[in-house]
């Protein structure tokens, strides 16, 4: 069968939140959700879907998983080496741009979120 | 002196002092060729101008339609799109779709005189993909399938860049800007041209016999051929896997069978490929083996394409750069790799730093030095692969150490990691090569050599086919 990387059945977890990791991942079909686990209970944070990445912070810092990621049909994930990416990065820094763009996007978002969670209070 | 391509194309006028040659709102860019780097080039150009609010035009000129199956739309290459690039792909944002990629490759296997063994990924995950540079081979049947090269395309294009069909015959500098010509009489100027049009086209071979100053890449003839086996054969034969011969046939490096849909490429490497060797390739027990029923059928689409084994030099000028395999390439291996790294190198300079010989000098031959010193290095890789293809000796230790390997759930799989980065180009040269200096390398393989050619252990090595699973065979 033509596609690339792992394929996964829906409601598979990829990794744990607490979990080590040395890679991070692109969605190539299908969808994931990002679930923090806090005191027995899930939270969703996100969904994502094509093209996506997660996973980015084992990438930068030794730190353990920060949320769980299950899938939430069948999909098909791309692993990415934190290696190969550093080679990468190493040799054109530009490389790093999407990931950078979208980690401000997601700051942005949960600025967002704990702007509307302290107006609650 | 500004070390360049200036008695090419003449001299441009030095720029006024305190005025840069830099590209401005309104610049004109000339892309010639439509390949990996041509479309690679300009997308990656027309993204980073973007970036910095800088409103250019680009122009890629390639008549070839790459929709049409067979040679018509096809640019001649075994089809393989790296590990290493597939990851950087992913990061930019550019997943291969699977209307591109033929089929997901995740392991290659090994096949000698002496036995086989099939090297896995870690992951079990398919990170290699295998494509078609056209749409396919001629005869094969419309399916939903796209070309690889026609993929890089449509992004240039859905980025803004202009696709014009005309074979460009000569450029020439004309006062401050290059003029490029056309078979069909037109011309246009420009304030940069890119040349990506490969080593097999006349636009090179006119560039090398107008001036003294610029030799085109070195080159030696491939053999690249497919065969129509059908979805399901391949599938039972020949699996997501790549199979690589190690034999002892002179003058050849590299050979693989690559599956792909329906069909399987045949890419044969070495120097100046001919029909003896083929046969000669052909005869080789080890190859027939892959087939169904033991025989080769014929092939349905053939080309002895060439590939650039030596740099092109100079590879810039003023306003002029070459890349891809017009410049510098790797040596035998990813040279789709080569190309996204020196077209995003050129667009760099181009849009951050300016498109004089002095930027392209400071800032993109570096990247060619880097891949010419690499390719030094691969050259004596190889020179070691021909001795051990030379050797049976040699040939069961590192058999065995893979094999063993492949064996363990565990533990480190250095022969297994040295083979992958080979075969795949995942690695640099330099990088494969350091590994092998490793003493726990050196130990373990000759450990192995020696076990491996033991009276009692001289048996075939490796993967039996029939039963799937990796030992030793008696």
């Amino acid at each position: 069968m033509a596609g690339l990387g792992k394929e996964y059945k829906a409601g598979e977890v990829i990794f744990r939140q607490g979990d080590t990791g040395n890679c991070m991942f692109v969605i190539q079909n299908g969808e994931v959700e990002a679930i923090a686990e806090s005191d027995g209970r899930e939270f969703r944070l996100r969904r994502m879907g094509p093209n996506d990445f997660f996973g980015e912070m084992a990438l930068f810092e030794e730190e353990t998983r920060t949320a769980t990621i299950r899938t939430t049909k069948p999909t098909r994930i791309l692993s990415i080496d934190k290696k190969n990416f550093l080679g990468g990065i190493h040799e054109d820094p530009s490389l790093a741009f999407r990931i950078v763009q979208t980690m401000s996007h997601r700051i942005r978002d949960l600025t967002d979120r704990l702007a509307r969670y302290e107006q609650q209070q | 002196m500004v070390e360049g391509l200036e008695l090419l194309t003449g001299k441009a006028p030095k720029p006024h002092k305190g005025e840069a040659m830099a590209l401005e709102d309104g610049s004109r860019i000339a892309v010639i060729g439509a390949g990996p780097a041509g479309s690679m080039f300009s997308h990656f150009f027309l993204s980073m101008a973007e970036t910095v609010g800088l409103s250019v035009n680009v122009d890629i000129f390639e008549p070839r339609r790459f929709c049409h199956r067979g040679p018509a739309g096809c640019n001649h290459c075994g089809g393989i799109v790296s590990e290493s690039l597939v990851q950087r792909l992913a990061t930019e944002g550019l997943s291969l779709p699977d209307c591109v990629v033929q089929r997901g490759i995740e392991s290659y296997t090994l096949h000698t005189d002496v036995g086989d063994v099939e090297i896995a990924t870690p992951l079990q995950e398919k990170r290699i993909a295998a494509i078609y540079r056209g749409n396919g081979p001629r005869s094969s049947e419309p399916v939903d399938t796209q070309s690889f090269d026609g993929y890089l395309l449509d992004l240039a294009r859905n980025r803004g860049a202009r696709v014009i069909p005309r074979l460009v015959t000569d450029v020439r500098r004309n006062e401050d800007l290059m003029t490029v010509h056309c078979a069909d009489q037109f011309s246009d100027s420009y304030e940069l041209v890119v040349v990506a049009t490969g080593i097999n086209s006349r636009l090179m071979e006119m560039l090398e016999n107008e001036t003294a100053e610029f030799a085109r890449p070195a080159r030696t003839k491939t053999f690249i051929c497919e065969f129509h086996l059908g979805r399901d054969v391949i599938r039972e034969t020949f699996g997501p896997s790549m199979h690589v011969f190690l034999l002892d046939i002179p003058r050849l490096e590299f050979a693989a069978l690559i599956p792909k849909g329906d069909y399987v490429t045949l890419c044969l490497l070495g120097d100046d490929i001919d029909e003896n060797l083929i046969d000669t390739f052909f005869s080789s027990p080890e190859v027939r083996d892959r087939f169904p029923g033991g025989v080769i059928p014929g092939h349905v689409c053939h080309c002895y394409p060439r590939i650039n084994i030596r740099a092109a030099t100079p590879v810039y000028g003023d306003r002029l750069v070459l890349i891809g395999d017009s410049g510098t390439t790797r040596l035998f291996k990813d040279g789709i790799g080569a190309a996204y790294r020196t077209s995003k190198a050129a667009a760099k300079t181009a849009v951050f730093h300016g498109v004089s010989a002095e930027d392209f000098k400071n800032y993109y031959a570096p990247l060619c030095r880097r891949i010419d010193n690499d390719n030094r290095v691969g050259k004596l890789v190889f020179t070691f692969a021909s001795l051990v293809q030379k050797s049976r000796f040699a040939r069961r230790g590192i058999l065995n150490m893979a094999a063993n390997e492949q064996q363990q759930v565990d533990g480190p799989r250095r022969m297994s990691g040295v083979l992958w980065d080979l075969f795949s180009g995942s690695a640099s040269y330099t990088d494969v090569f350091l590994r092998t200096l490793h003493p726990a390398y050196v130990g373990t393989l000759l450990w192995n050599l020696v076990a491996a050619n033991l009276p009692r252990g001289a048996g075939r090595i490796g993967r039996d086919a029939e039963r799937g699973d990796d030992h030793v065979r008696h």
